[in-house]
């Protein structure tokens, strides 16, 4: 197996009349041929900056990214057009990502003539496929957005980002705006597409139980930092970072048998304008002592189980 | 006096009607409910069921062009809510019932100090000064976690999580008997979400207020409520306690949301969807709404479909109890 897509401390800043602001800071993740790595975190944590990042919808402030070994963190134009078509991205919000004035088929045949490569038959050889591997009947081929359900809307989505056979996919909170039953439609689509193609998946989503379900090494972010990196089962049975303990103990359980005294984390995300270069979450952090005050470094502690806290052993001891 | 109280809240074939285009949507269809004095009952379903319909129409808050009640009465200490005039309704919204909407973005007013929002409900329903308003609602900013020295900032200088915990603080500050709680933490973090969850029952607990909790997260009912009704296209189709729901889920349609979340303790290849989607509702089937989507659906299903008792002894409405068990 190799490494498809991989990042060196990454950063991504915005500027802002208060200063600067660290959505993405010093990120080094890898992701694996065929795997899904799922980023979590709150709201504000930087995890859809960094899909973006990844992909050129923003570009990085510093850091390098490689994609398939090669140094893609400064492209020209027309090698970005070439890239695109391997590296695509499916939205949160299948309402807004796509163009109301367009049919379901047109949506889906846009990235096919834009690439220049195909025939006008090809592509709509092309089209039909897609509709078909996504899951929409060929009746709704002429239908607009407004006419289809979420969960629909959300394979058109799924669709276009398919068209051009590309390698990696990031997927930011596809399945957010979807009642359940539909979530678990699009989630298995997605898996099974990833099967059958072979696809590279970073999964962006603010939801514990998907992520567990689809990624094979989850990231936890907080404030525009990797602070835990681990395999999917191992990080949900031995959480060791104090931030992902809490995330995951906030978690409203169905098992009404075992009710859990919580321990709830104090206060809210701090701002990611100008922080200090200290832990970042030390501020609501129950065990954070006098070494929380100085940056903090990710380390492996058990095979590809990384964590970024001086007090981990204390923690978990 | 040997007489049976009547129950706290008690809604009665409740039904809700929109007009769109000339089509009638039927959005609630003959819902009934009981709730006791400190109880909190979840409403579980998917978007559409016509979850909001129900507690806006207990409110009477639908919007009046397109919305109509059809049926049904809501007694409210045996009193219908639904006989007294638009004045008398107004006395009793924010005092006796109030609701907590599911936005914390839209439901509070920009160009309002937090704290006027606060006391603006305060000296509506209570002969009081201005400035004991303004005491009361630093109290209740105090209460949900706000420090009081912030009472004369506006919403865009909060958090989402903040908002929301001034939207609680409206709807609590005059002690309501019952509150409609909508969605209450959907928009917000899993953090905060537990934070605002655990507010919501201290205060609820301290001041024995009963409960509605909408909501789509079957987490959320297993830690706050005490009784569950689901409910799919209008109707309930299964309620009981909490326990009998959760141990002994028996409707299809309940069974199938149990199975589409992912299981946080097992690994599962595969997820369990429900195929198809809600029935249009302004083309309902005349049987169970649910049969199209139903693995175990026979022609029994195409007739109206009444509560039968389960085993345990909660209803749920379904005419092939014996073939969804087993």
């Amino acid at each position: 197996m190799s490494t498809l897509i991989e990042t060196k401390g990454l950063k991504k800043y915005f500027p802002t009349p208060h200063g600067m602001l660290h959505a993405v800071d010093d990120v080094n993740i890898k992701i694996e041929e065929g795997h899904t790595l799922g980023v979590v975190g709150e709201s504000g944590c930087g995890k859809s900056t960094l899909g973006r990042t990844l992909i050129h919808l923003h570009e990085s402030t510093d850091g390098q990214i490689f994609f398939e070994g090669k140094d893609v963190t400064h492209v020209g134009k027309s090698e970005l057009k070439a890239l695109r078509e391997q590296m695509q991205i499916i939205f949160q919000d299948p309402y807004s990502s796509i163009d109301p004035r367009m049919t379901v088929k047109e949506t889906i045949k846009e990235p096919l003539q834009i690439s220049g490569r195909f025939s006008k038959g090809e592509i709509e050889d092309a089209a039909e496929e897609l509709m078909n591997l996504v899951g929409l009947d060929q009746r709704l081929r002429n239908a607009y957005p407004h006419e289809l359900d979420g969960g629909r809307r959300q394979r058109v989505g799924i669709g276009r980002a398919l068209a051009l056979n590309p390698k990696f996919i990031v997927c930011d909170e596809p399945v957010s705006a979807l009642d359940v039953s539909i979530q678990a439609q699009v989630l298995n689509l997605l898996k099974r597409l990833q099967q059958e193609r072979k696809l590279t998946y970073m999964f962006v989503t603010h939801d514990m139980s998907v992520v567990r379900h689809i990624s094979d090494e989850i990231c936890v972010m907080y404030l525009g930092q990797v602070v835990e990196l681990a395999p999917s089962k191992e990080l949900f049975r031995n959480p060791l970072h104090p931030y992902t303990k809490a995330l995951l103990d906030a978690i409203p359980s169905t098992d009404i048998h075992h009710s859990r005294k919580r321990e709830l984390i104090r206060g809210e995300l701090t701002s990611p304008i100008n922080p200090k270069d200290e832990c970042r979450f030390c501020a609501r952090c129950k065990y954070a002592s006098e070494c929380c005050h100085k940056p903090q470094k990710l380390v492996e502690v058990s095979p590809g189980h990384f964590v970024s806290c001086t007090r981990v052993d204390e923690v978990n001891g | 006096m040997e007489q049976k109280q009547a129950p706290f809240l008690e809604v009665k074939d409740l039904a809700v009607e929109y007009s769109s285009d000339g089509k009638a949507v039927h959005a609630v269809n003959g819902i009934s409910l009981t709730l006791e004095k400190g109880k909190t009952i979840g409403l579980v379903g998917e978007t559409g069921a016509g979850k909001t319909s129900i507690a806006k129409s207990i409110l009477q808050i639908l919007p009046d062009r397109s919305a109509r009640i059809t049926a049904g009465t809501v007694k409210l200490e045996g009193q219908n809510l639904l006989d007294l005039t638009e004045k008398d309704m107004r006395e009793i919204r924010g005092k006796r019932i109030s609701m907590i909407f599911q936005d914390p973005m839209t439901a509070l007013n920009p160009t309002m100090r937090v704290g006027q929002q606060i006391a603006e409900v305060v000296a509506l329903h209570n002969s009081c000064t201005k400035a004991e308003a303004e005491e009361r609602a630093k109290k209740m900013l105090e209460m949900v976690g706000i420090p009081r020295d912030r009472f004369r900032e506006y919403p865009h200088q909060f958090s989402g999580g903040m908002k929301q915990r001034v939207v609680i603080a409206i709807a609590l500050a005059c002690e309501p008997d019952l509150l409609l709680a909508d969605e209450p933490t959907t928009a917000l973090d899993v953090t905060i979400q537990a934070q605002v969850l655990k507010l919501i029952s201290d205060l609820k607990e301290k001041n024995n207020t009963s409960m509605i909790l909408i909501t789509h997260d079957l987490g959320v009912v297993a830690e706050t409520c005490d009784e569950v009704a689901i409910v799919y296209a209008g109707q309930i189709m299964e309620t009981g306690t909490r326990e009998q729901i959760f141990d002994h889920p028996t409707h299809p349609y309940t069974i199938g949301l149990f199975g589409a979340i992912p299981d946080m303790n097992e690994d599962e290849e595969w997820l369990h969807p429900i195929d198809g989607m809600l029935p249009d509702p302004t083309d309902l089937p005349p049987g169970c709404p649910f049969a199209p989507r139903c693995p175990y659906a026979t022609h029994k299903c195409e007739s109206a479909v009444d509560f039968t008792m389960t085993p345990d002894g909660h209803a749920c409405r379904c005419c092939n109890l014996e073939r969804a068990e087993g």
